[in-house]
């Protein structure tokens, strides 16, 4: 018997036991179902259904459903999303692969942000946290978040089975109901309280590909319509009763501290309640954000920059050249690239350069933070909860488990709110430690704090030599990298670096598929304090133009056709091949352009995908407009291939303005840029034509939010050249400083 | 106090006249559709209609938009907005959604004005509005899909 006067309560106690068996979880599981009949909760952990993490039970006060999956009386099904939504579409990707193997109809599937909680809702590629990155959500989701769809229809065909006494076998489910040849007809929500008590299926069987019918389809977006009419919710769209508003004062330069500070005329400012000194500068805390801001600019405060950075861009890149001098790390060594060199018929050698990049997300960074009796509450835009809780705890000086993070979508990221130290998590803890009060405090970023405040794309420079033989191959390379570490002194450190070389500085050189045989590429860790991190694509975003310029260099040394040169090296790599040519056959590639027009194509691969790009430009004295780009995407199984041309499009999108002229620079230390004037994104009138294929190939999904950004740069650079016989090496391109 | 009228409805505010339109909607009304970007009115997420016309509220002062009558997402209706709200849903214009708030009010007031838009007029219309996720593309398709729809 239904009853509907109960809602449905997310909430499922867990044994408490860490080691409890399957058996006993699920009887816990099964038991609190009876006592909520109106849900069916399939709790499912890591692995293959493992029940370890789930099994370990919720901290003592905290509210924690250890749930992938809901399905309510209206039948609607509900999939909680353990990943973080920054526009990448994942809330409609995890959504289809548990509507896949549930049968439902995609009308009534719904999703929810999970809460932060790493026992429940880890990313399996990163070990015990939780977090999103990498281009790993679809990838590492692909098995688990099937097996839950495939596991709660397994449990309402059971349920079924026992209802109406037929064997399970004869029950078939298509589009959210359950058939039998009887006659006899249900609905997911006329079972699913039957269904609950069910056992879970220890590993249930996945659909074969031929099954499937969502998987591969065109589905609508589930978050189009709350972002349409101004009902979605961010971070900075909460709002509590009582609630302040914090604004920081940072330092003009990265490394400054606080000498001293007046706070008189910014406490005169109506509204301004405080004013407190927290780690990374002074807090003005306000009834509302203008009053905040209006408060901080009345603030005076003398810095002591004893430590701080103080180089001009300028400086920075000399003593980078001078660095390279030394013999650097080792971070990829084939054969010997200093004969093969010695041996060649032609060389060449190559400076690029790579300025600082922010990431200005449309929703600058912000949080909301409340302290509590249990202990602390937050709501925000949290992409690496694993560490925004255990910051948090620190600051506060309680335990992880008394934090509570509420996980909103958010306005962009492109990496920007990943942060190994959490940097605006640590401050929105630190302001909430400084005032001491009960009242929910609103952290605001403007986007001033955003352009100036560090955390940005690190400065690189490349310096490559290399040589092609008489017979126009390639006889070798010397390679040097030199660029601040992201990971260094991080706490994700020893997960990514190797004898001192940090990966996300080298790759995309090191393990080049490129069947180079004599190689060799150095890597040096340069240091400063400006704080720097991963922008989408992380170190992608720089060796991808290094390599794909060089070899298009090469090609072109060597007397080659461009796509031809690189298949030869790409014997190996048939997947890369093989997006190279759908790329060069789409793209029109060696078909004539007319004067002042050029070609350029780039392939790269990234994050377990591979994407080649060929752009069409028109060069107008110095000039550079990007007509069309063509691209061709292997990211494996497209699980909604409308989102990831939607991705590969937005993909060119952020990326062209970095091309053409984005840059944050140093005077004296001082970041020379401020909003979006100086630093200003792509507009729509600059967007070229953007089109997307998608290679047909049998392999489980890799990512897609990242892995056509490195392509763009390399692309247009030598379309360029196709265009002018002018080699644009370094990022921002600058025509008029190139001979 | 200051009266605005938002949506139709009026609104007694007890904040200084030079709050910016967006705080006031934003903070004192608790109307977030309207969205922060910039504070400086160079990227468009924080426009919203005063008396028909697309204005950025953030370098709009809550005295200057008193006896006005504002539009915000919203509120926003009638046969254009639906068709531009049905477009953008049709083609999935959205990423992170962020922007397009603005991008909607923007597409909307272009249309008003603009029933057949070209490519050029679409670029002077729009290029107000960042939309750092780069959905452009789709954007251009919309406002073209929305003509459509109306014609």
């Amino acid at each position: 018997m239904l009853r509907t006067d109960l809602p449905v309560n997310p909430l499922i106690p867990r044994p408490a036991t860490r080691g409890a068996s399957r058996r006993d979880f699920l009887k816990g599981a099964a038991t609190v179902g009876g006592a909520f009949v109106l849900a069916t909760f399939v709790p499912l952990g890591r692995g293959p259904l493992a029940q370890e993490a789930a099994a370990s039970g919720p901290p003592a006060g905290i509210f924690e459903p250890n749930v992938f999956l809901k399905i309510a009386p209206d039948s609607t099904v509900t999939v909680l999303i353990k990943h973080f939504e920054m526009g990448q579409g994942i809330t409609t990707g995890l959504t289809t692969l548990v509507a896949e193997e549930l049968d439902a109809d995609w009308g009534q599937m719904r999703y929810e942000m999970a809460p932060a909680n790493p026992a429940l809702y880890a990313n399996l590629f990163f070990g015990t946290y939780m977090g999103t990155g990498g281009s790993t959500s679809t990838a590492n989701s692909w098995t688990q978040m099937r097996k839950v769809g495939a596991a709660a229809r397994a449990m309402l065909v059971a349920a079924a089975a026992k209802e109406w006494n037929v064997p399970a076998g004869e029950i078939t489910v298509a589009k959210g109901t359950l058939s039998h040849p009887s006659g006899k007809t249900a609905t997911f929500g006329d079972l699913a309280g039957a269904a609950m008590a069910e056992a879970v299926p220890a590993d249930p069987a996945v659909k074969t590909p031929d099954q499937w019918t969502l998987i591969g389809t065109r589905l609508p977006r589930l978050d189009s319509f709350a972002k349409t009419n101004g009902t979605a919710v961010y971070g900075l769209d909460i709002r509590r009763p009582g609630m302040l508003v914090a604004v920081i004062r940072r330092p003009d330069r990265f490394g400054g501290t606080v000498k001293s500070f007046d706070a008189t005329a910014a406490k005169a400012i109506a509204g301004v309640v405080d004013v407190v000194q927290i780690p990374t500068g002074v807090a003005v805390i306000a009834k509302d954000t203008w009053s905040a801001m209006k408060g901080r600019e009345a603030l005076t405060v003398e810095w002591d920059d004893a430590k701080a950075e103080t180089r001009s861009t300028d400086a920075i890149f000399a003593s980078y050249r001078e660095e390279l001098k030394k013999t650097g790390l080792p971070a990829d060594t084939r054969g010997d690239a200093a004969a093969g060199i010695a041996g060649a018929a032609k060389t060449t050698t190559a400076e690029f350069t790579f300025p600082y990049l922010a990431h200005a997300p449309m929703e600058p960074m912000n949080g909301v933070i409340q302290l509590t009796d249990e202990g602390a509450e937050i709501w925000s835009g949290s992409q690496f909860p694993s560490i925004d809780l255990y910051v948090t705890s620190a600051v506060l000086g309680i335990k992880p488990e008394q934090v509570k993070i509420n996980i909103l979508i958010s306005g962009g990221s492109f990496g920007r709110r990943a942060v190994p130290n959490a940097d605006w998590t640590f401050e929105l803890a630190a302001v909430a430690k400084a005032v001491g009060r009960k009242d929910p405090v609103q952290l605001v970023w403007t986007r001033e704090d955003d352009i100036k405040g560090g955390y940005y794309r690190p400065m690189f420079l490349h310096a490559v030599e290399a040589g092609v033989t008489a017979d126009g191959k390639i006889a070798g390379w010397r390679h040097k990298v030199i660029g601040k570490s992201i990971m260094i002194g991080t706490a994700l450190e020893q997960m990514v670096v190797h004898d001192g070389v940090d990966d996300t500085s080298v790759e995309g050189v090191k393990n080049s598929p490129y069947k180079i045989p004599h190689f060799a590429v150095e890597a040096y860790n340069p240091a400063s304090e400006v704080p720097v991190l991963w922008w989408r694509s992380v170190g992608n975003t720089h060796t991808a133009q290094v390599m794909e310029t060089m070899m298009d260099e090469l090609a072109t040394m060597a007397g080659r056709d461009a796509v031809e040169f690189r298949l030869e090296l790409l014997s190996e790599h048939p997947r890369m091949a093989d997006v190279l040519k759908l790329a060069a056959e789409k793209g029109d590639w060696g078909k004539p352009m007319p004067a002042g027009k050029g070609r350029g194509i780039a392939v790269h691969e990234s994050f377990g995908t591979r994407v080649a790009m060929v752009a069409e430009v028109t060069v107008d004295g110095a000039d550079i407009k990007v007509d069309r780009i063509v691209a061709a995407v292997d990211c494996g199984i497209a699980v909604n291939p409308d989102i990831i041309a939607a991705q590969v499009e937005g993909s060119v999108g952020f990326a062209l303005s970095s091309v053409l002229r984005n840059a944050i620079t140093l005077t004296d230390g001082i970041v020379d840029q401020s909003n979006f004037d100086g630093f200003e994104p792509t507009r729509m009138s600059e967007m070229p034509v953007v089109e997307v294929h998608i290679a047909k190939v049998d392999a489980p999904p890799s990512g897609i939010g990242e892995p056509a950004v490195p392509l763009l740069a390399p692309a247009i650079g030598n379309a360029v050249f196709q265009a002018t016989g002018k080699r644009l090496r370094s990022l921002p391109f600058d025509l008029g400083t190139v001979g | 106090m200051i009266t605005l009228s938002v949506n139709g409805v009026a609104h007694d505010l007890d904040v200084p006249s030079d709050m910016p339109l967006l705080w006031a909607l934003r903070d004192t009304l608790a109307m977030t559709g309207t969205k922060f970007g910039c504070g400086q009115a160079l990227c468009g997420a924080c426009t919203v209609q005063l008396d028909g016309t697309a204005v950025r509220s953030c370098q709009t002062s809550v005295g200057d938009a008193a006896g006005a009558e504002i539009v915000t997402i919203e509120g926003v209706n009638g046969k254009v907005a639906e068709a531009v709200q049905a477009a953008w849903r049709d083609l999935d214009v959205v990423q992170c959604g962020y922007c397009q708030s603005g991008q909607i009010m923007s597409a909307i007031a272009l249309l008003s004005d603009n029933a057949k838009p070209t490519d050029d007029d679409i670029d002077a219309a729009m290029d107000g509005n960042i939309c750092r996720c780069g959905t452009y593309q789709r954007i251009r398709a919309a406002i073209h899909d929305a003509a459509g729809k109306l014609a």
